[in-house]
């Protein structure tokens, strides 16, 4: 099955070019359609008008030499008669020669041939030949010009006949011809037979003349025909072509673009219509990209209107915190409280700045060359004093080579720091695993906890803004919720992928694959998602989270089987 | 205040905010300056002859990054703005009107007083300590540099970076490396000043700032001196 499909795809990547060609040229369809059924209209009335023209000359041709000889013969038989009569009796030969002699004279005009044959006293046998005269293109004429059919039929009807034959010479030449025969009778001698033959070399060369032009005249139609519907298909098919154009280049955002439009044709009406289109697209696009402005503007304004304000009161409560040994005790826990609260406040207005930034498309990819180790060399060295304080121990694998890839290193170090944390935070003391690796087209790190894991379903859930997997324990672990919103933007951004799995009692692990070059393609993660040693109690069926948006449906990176990619 | 550690010139036009990084620059023992309007800032900075400039970015009168070019223009005075913007357009386009290091906004007490002292640091030893790179020689303590004994003119952060540069020719400095050594961060990944401020730096000493000899790219790493 699957050779048999690999077979059919090669053959039709062979066809694929002359068949694209087809498929995608309009003008190219109608071209050859045309000049298909033009053939088989001309072919068939050329054939007609060569098959009327032909049977118009032979049976002129017919006529005129049936008339000659019957003629021929009537005298030939007179004179046959005539020499009966008179006082001596010739041989029959030399009455015979002079017969013939006499014809022939009359005859004149070459070509044409007069044979005077015995008729055998049985049939079957070879006919005598008693005189042939006249010669053609080829030399001599054979009488086996005179097909035994014709003779049967003199000797038969005692009455004149003819046919078309091919006509033969000595020398093995051969011309169609018609052939007349009729018997005489040779007084003393017996039955002869009287032939003419009419070589229809004239008329050959005539038919032959009319199926040359006929043709010339059929593919001078045919090509005239193939023009003519190339030129119309192009009146209908250009301006197609260019609002194909104009609407590329207006869905590759020139909203300007517009079609000319001339007369007030079907045509003219598809390009106002498109105009139409266009300019209603324009004003709605404008309309959301105003809007989207107006939202990037606010969000610009109320982060400073907020931000100043903010510095003072956090600057306030920092110096009163410093100076909290010198309050009561009740001041001194609120300096505490607000202390901490700001804290809070703060990375929730960062966080929510962040993503109305993403939101309203803001968002730059300021893209340099790293060395991904370094990063998440700097990500968990960040997260030490956490890992210190949970007793947590982080272990990092990451090849001995450098792993390059243009990245954002201020989004990629948000994301990383993000997922450390996260793990350590959700890690319950256990071990956090981070692997970093890299191919060509792609690097990849991910961050594997050992705590209580995610439940089936919730890997899909994980990405979405303030979604808790414990609500109860929002208030203790901290933390905006925004986290892995902002950091499925970041990476999103550089065209990659985030992807969560989880297991319950089994931890998480979240897997970040970004592109070497931005813009980058890839077609797998270079790190496999579910960890090699998942799969103890409860273990979910994989169902990573995917950005629909971004990732290819079919290339399916995720391997299904644990430890499928290696090094982890 | 017997002992000041410097004046600080605060230019910012909200009263509150301006009052507050007074009390925390007082209490690190700083002399605070104020000036609350961008048009005026520049006569305040002549007069006032500050050590380091506070610098808000967003300022009624005159813009932020005017008064920064005009300071950065007629003298090499630390500036370090104060933005609540963080969109590398606009960090980029202060550190390129010549701001040394910026802080956003909001900021905690010790996080702006770090910046300010790493910017006011004397850190030379005592003692001559001469460096070169490429054409340029180095007098660390009398902070020039010469090509051909042509003063070149640097902002003192310019030419830490360079001096960091030149002390280790054979060493390649990570963008983070040069954070920690001349900008006094830890684990910043915030690469965009080094960029902008190497350029910078370019502009003055490279012959063909498009294709450096001196402070030489290495891709996907970072800088190191050129050859000699």
């Amino acid at each position: 099955m699957s050779s048999w499909s690999a077979g059919w795809s090669r053959a039709a990547a062979v066809l694929d070019r002359p068949l694209g060609a087809w498929r995608r040229s309009v003008s190219l369809r109608v071209v050859a359609t045309t000049m298909a059924l033009s053939l088989v209209v001309v072919a068939i009335v050329g054939l007609l008008l060569v098959n009327s023209i032909n049977g118009g000359l032979l049976a002129a041709k017919e006529q005129s030499s049936l008339v000659e000889a019957t003629a021929g013969t009537s005298e030939a038989q007179s004179l046959m008669d005539a020499a009966d009569t008179g006082p001596t009796t010739p041989s029959a030969s030399r009455l015979v020669d002079s017969v013939t002699g006499g014809l022939l004279a009359r005859a004149g005009s070459p070509g044409r041939v007069v044979a005077l044959l015995a008729s055998p006293p049985e049939r079957g046998e070879t006919p005598e030949r008693i005189g042939v005269a006249g010669g053609g293109p080829g030399g001599d004429i054979s009488e086996a010009s005179i097909p035994l059919d014709l003779r049967a039929a003199v000797q038969r009807d005692s009455r004149q006949s003819w046919t078309y034959t091919e006509i033969l010479y000595t020398n093995g030449a051969t011309v169609p011809g018609l052939v007349v025969g009729a018997p005489l009778s040779v007084p003393g001698a017996g039955q002869y037979e009287l032939y003419y033959l009419f070589p229809l070399t004239e008329e050959q060369e005539t038919l032959q003349l009319v199926q040359r032009a006929v043709l010339v005249v059929a593919i001078l139609l045919v090509l005239m025909l193939a023009g003519i519907a190339y030129l119309v298909t192009r009146q209908v098919v250009s301006p197609v072509r260019v609002a194909a154009r104009t609407a590329e280049k207006f869905s590759a955002g020139q909203l300007t673009e517009r079609m000319s439009v001339r007369g007030e044709d079907d045509l003219a009406k598809l390009a106002t219509s498109f105009n139409d289109m266009a300019s209603n697209l324009q004003t709605q696009i404008t309309r959301l990209e105003q809007l989207s402005r107006v939202q990037q503007r606010f969000v610009s304004d109320v982060s400073h209107e907020l931000r100043t304000p903010l510095t003072t009161v956090r600057m306030a409560a920092d110096v009163l915190y410093e100076a909290r040994g010198e309050l009561d005790p009740a001041a001194e826990r609120s300096a505490e409280l607000l202390q901490n609260q700001l804290d809070r406040f703060e990375s929730l207005l960062a966080d929510l700045l962040e993503i109305s930034r993403f939101d309203a498309g803001a968002a730059v990819l300021d893209a340099d060359p790293v060395d991904l180790r370094a990063l998440v060399e700097r990500a968990v060295d960040a997260a030490a004093p956490l890992a210190e304080r949970k007793e947590t121990e982080v272990v990092v694998t990451a090849p001995d080579t450098v792993c390059l890839v243009e990245a954002d290193a201020r989004r990629i170090d948000r994301v990383l720091r993000n997922l450390v944390v996260n793990a350590i935070e959700h890690g319950e003391g256990r071990p956090v695993e981070v692997a970093v690796a890299c191919n060509d087209e792609a690097v990849a790190v991910t961050v594997r906890d050992h705590g209580v894991g995610l439940k089936p379903g919730e890997s899909s859930l994980v990405f979405n803004r303030f979604w808790r997997a414990d609500p109860a324990r929002a208030r203790t672990t901290g933390g905006t919720g925004l986290g892995l919103s902002i950091s499925l933007e970041d990476v999103r951004l550089h065209g990659g992928w985030l992807q969560a799995w989880g297991a319950p009692g089994d931890g998480a692990s979240f897997r970040m694959t970004l592109p070497t070059k931005v813009g980058g393609s890839m077609t797998a993660s270079p790190l496999p998602l579910e960890p090699a040693d998942a799969g103890g109690r409860g273990r979910q069926p994989l169902r990573p989270y995917r950005d629909p948006r971004r990732e290819p449906d079919a290339a399916a990176p995720v391997p299904s089987t644990a430890g499928e990619g290696g090094s982890s | 205040m017997s002992d000041v550690k410097g004046r600080v010139l605060v230019v910012d036009d909200d009263t509150a905010l301006a009052e507050m990084l007074g009390i925390v620059l007082r209490a690190e023992g700083f002399e605070p300056l104020f000036c609350a309007d961008g048009a005026k800032a520049l006569t305040a900075f002549r007069e006032a002859k500050p050590d380091l400039v506070l610098l808000d970015l967003m300022l009624p009168g005159r813009d932020g990054i005017d008064v920064c070019r005009s300071i950065r223009a007629e003298s090499g005075v630390p500036i370090v703005m104060l933005t609540a913007k963080t969109d590398t357009v606009d960090v980029v386009l202060g550190l390129e009107s010549g701001a040394d290091d910026y802080v956003v906004k909001p900021f905690k007490p010790k996080e702006l007083v770090a910046r300010v002292r790493t910017r006011l640091r004397r850190t030379e030893p005592p003692g001559q300590e001469n460096l070169t790179i490429g054409d340029l020689t180095i007098d660390v303590a009398g902070h020039a540099v010469k090509r051909d004994g042509v003063p070149i003119a640097l902002t003192p952060l310019e030419f830490d970076l360079l001096a960091a540069l030149a002390r280790k020719p054979w060493q390649v400095f990570t963008r983070e490396v040069l954070l920690q050594e001349v900008w006094g961060y830890r684990h910043a990944a915030d690469t965009r000043l080094v960029n902008v401020h190497v350029q910078r730096l370019r502009s003055k000493i490279e012959h063909d700032p498009e294709r450096p000899q001196i402070v030489v790219t290495v891709r996907g790493v970072g800088y190191k001196a050129g050859p000699s």
